[in-house]
């Protein structure tokens, strides 16, 4: 960051994760085993990956999978968000407002706050797995989707006490949410935001992309709308939405904005208060928002469990055929791509992902460079700790990695 | 009354989908308590950014090495640390992350040396025993979970720490 006579003239976001290179390393390979090995993109996305994975897939070879297979992808994603996002609210973002440096220092007093938030985080965090293990055999890297369906259809005996284990995290969830409402923390700045919208429900698989000026784009055409940036210090590329060309934002906090009138309605009851904060520009509510998800989730899986029956059936299959494909869902932190090109055998042709974080780019160089420029009178040290929570606050992939930050300070 | 020793421990990630470290989080729902009692995590970035490398007993490294700096690092881990432990398939075997090395294609290989060239990636990824001595594996893709929590009473036991004292 460079600093001249009091202004930020020049800031420079940079991730720099080393690339894999997993969409070359796909190239030439069957399609059958693309979805699990794309799964290893990301440890704590791997469902949204191979989820996106599989419809891009099904898609480029005109499958059509059942209900009961959409409906068992819909309950298992309520897993992955239940999971995903209390890792990142309690473990990465509570310290934040708890004032301390990590859930390390949280001290072993039951009457603290921060003791009964953190155990609350345990109960819901294994809530959300116990749902993935069931449905898809494993929250991280699940063996159990494949093309066209289920390799193994879950054991109904076990719903019951999934059931009875959400019924039980419900008021701790509802405390979460009350206590990420009441962080003041405010960062506003107006950006534009992306996310799916069903008409039909709240919905992280299904939909169509839409941002704020009321643009709707099919999955399939939201690549065209995308304008690739070359970061050339950052290992990711950045995006911006060639409608507007500004900047944009992809997370929870575009979801509830755009799609608080489809949450559950018993979601909607019980943080009827919390959502008049939405629509919001304040990017510190993304966490609001994830904490009010996990509610969704919670009621969501509820109705699953509480009223689908397993009918016995195997994926459904086809000759392989040459094919484009795109599946776009939404990650817990937002727009996830994936388009495949498959050839007539059912080999990989061509493969291609953006992920949420390298979208995200862009945006939190711009709040970053806000947020500098009003607050350059306070120390370093707080300066830091307040860049680490605003970039905390989109939940990026490298989150474990936000404790990584290291601010270059180039005075003039 | 004498504070009991506690295992020192960090825990390091590098190329890979941090897998192991997410599945290490979801350990913590149901041994956080007991662990902090026997455990004092001295290098843990996923959950604290007071970080100190120092006089570690144990060093859990996820993930392969990409490059010369990850080398060098790799390296210094070692020299902090008693025993080194390779959590998760990255780090044991290379793969996924290793998946370049096999790359033939001169298309591809074009497509991706803007990257190799830019920045400081190795000419080779590296698994964890290629660049320093490893004295423990946690194989898995996600590391597995039993392996991993016999390996961590071995050291506790081999520090005499009882989780009972």
């Amino acid at each position: 960051m460079t600093v001249e006579e009091g202004v930020v003239t020049d800031l420079k976001f940079i991730i720099k994760d080393y690339r894999r290179f997993y969409t070359e390393a796909v190239k030439g390979k069957p399609l059958i085993a693309v979805p699990s090995f794309l799964s290893r993109i990301c440890g704590t996305c791997s469902v949204a990956h191979l989820f996106a994975a599989l419809e891009a897939l099904e898609k480029s070879q005109e499958i059509k999978v059942t209900e009961q297979t959409k409906l068992l992808r819909r309950l298992s994603y309520d897993g992955l968000i239940i999971r995903d996002h209390a890792l990142h609210l309690y473990f990465f973002v509570l310290p934040d407002i708890l004032g301390i440096d990590s859930i390390l220092d949280i001290p072993d007093d039951p009457g603290n706050i921060g003791y009964t938030l953190l155990h609350d985080s345990f109960d819901i965090k294994k809530a959300g797995t116990e749902i993935t293990n069931v449905i898809i055999g494993a929250a991280i890297h699940a063996p159990l989707p494949t093309i066209g369906g289920f390799l193994k259809l879950p054991d109904p005996s076990l719903f019951p006490q999934l059931i009875s284990k959400l019924e039980a995290i419900r008021p701790q969830v509802l405390r979460g949410i009350k206590t990420f409402s009441q962080w003041p923390q405010s960062l506003m700045r107006n950006s534009d935001y992306l996310c799916l919208r069903n008409d039909r429900q709240f919905d992280f698989l299904e939909g169509q992309i839409i941002n704020s000026s009321g643009k709707r784009v099919p999955e399939e055409k939201f690549h065209d709308f995308l304008k690739s940036v070359v970061i050339p210090y950052s290992q990711a590329e950045g995006y911006v939405f060639s409608d507007s060309h500004e900047d944009y934002l992809v997370g929870a906090l575009a979801r509830i904005n755009f799609n608080k009138d489809l949450l559950h309605p018993q979601t909607k009851m019980d943080c009827q208060t919390y959502l008049q904060t939405f629509p919001s520009n304040n990017i510190y509510h993304n966490n609001l928002a994830q904490a009010i998800e996990i509610l969704q989730c919670v009621d969501d899986a509820l109705d699953i469990l509480k009223t689908i029956r397993i009918n016995q059936e195997g994926p459904v299959r086809k000759s392989f055929q040459a094919g484009i494909g795109v599946g776009v869902v939404e990650a817990p932190r937002g727009i996830l791509y994936h388009k495949a090109v498959v050839g007539e055998k059912g080999l990989i042709e061509d493969y291609d992902v953006i992920v949420p974080t390298a979208q995200n780019q862009i945006n939190i160089e711009s709040d970053l460079k806000k947020y500098f420029n009003e607050n350059l009178d306070k120390d370093e040290q707080t300066l830091r700790l307040d860049a680490e929570k605003i970039i905390r606050a989109y939940d990026p992939c490298m989150s474990c990695a936000t404790n990584f930050l290291k601010i270059d300070w180039i005075r003039k | 009354m004498d504070q009991q020793k506690k295992l020192v421990v960090g825990w390091f990630s590098f190329t890979c989908s941090e897998d192991s470290t997410i599945l290490f989080t979801e350990l913590l729902n149901d041994h956080l308590d007991e662990w902090k009692k026997v455990v004092e995590f001295r290098y843990l970035k996923a959950l604290k950014s007071k970080n100190e490398i120092a006089g570690l007993d144990v060093a859990f490294i996820e993930g392969a090495v990409s490059s010369d700096t990850q080398a060098e690092e790799v390296k210094k881990i070692r020299g902090h640390a008693k025993y080194v432990v390779a959590v998760g398939a990255c780090a044991c075997t290379g793969m996924p992350s290793a998946s370049r090395n096999e790359f033939v294609s001169d298309e591809v290989n074009q497509k991706i040396a803007y990257y190799l060239h830019h920045f400081d990636y190795s000419q080779k990824v590296k698994k964890l025993d290629e660049v320093i001595k490893v004295d423990d594996q946690v194989p898995g893709c996600p590391m597995t979970v039993s392996i991993f929590l016999e390996i961590l009473t071995k050291y506790l036991k081999l520090f005499n720490i009882s989780p009972d004292a």
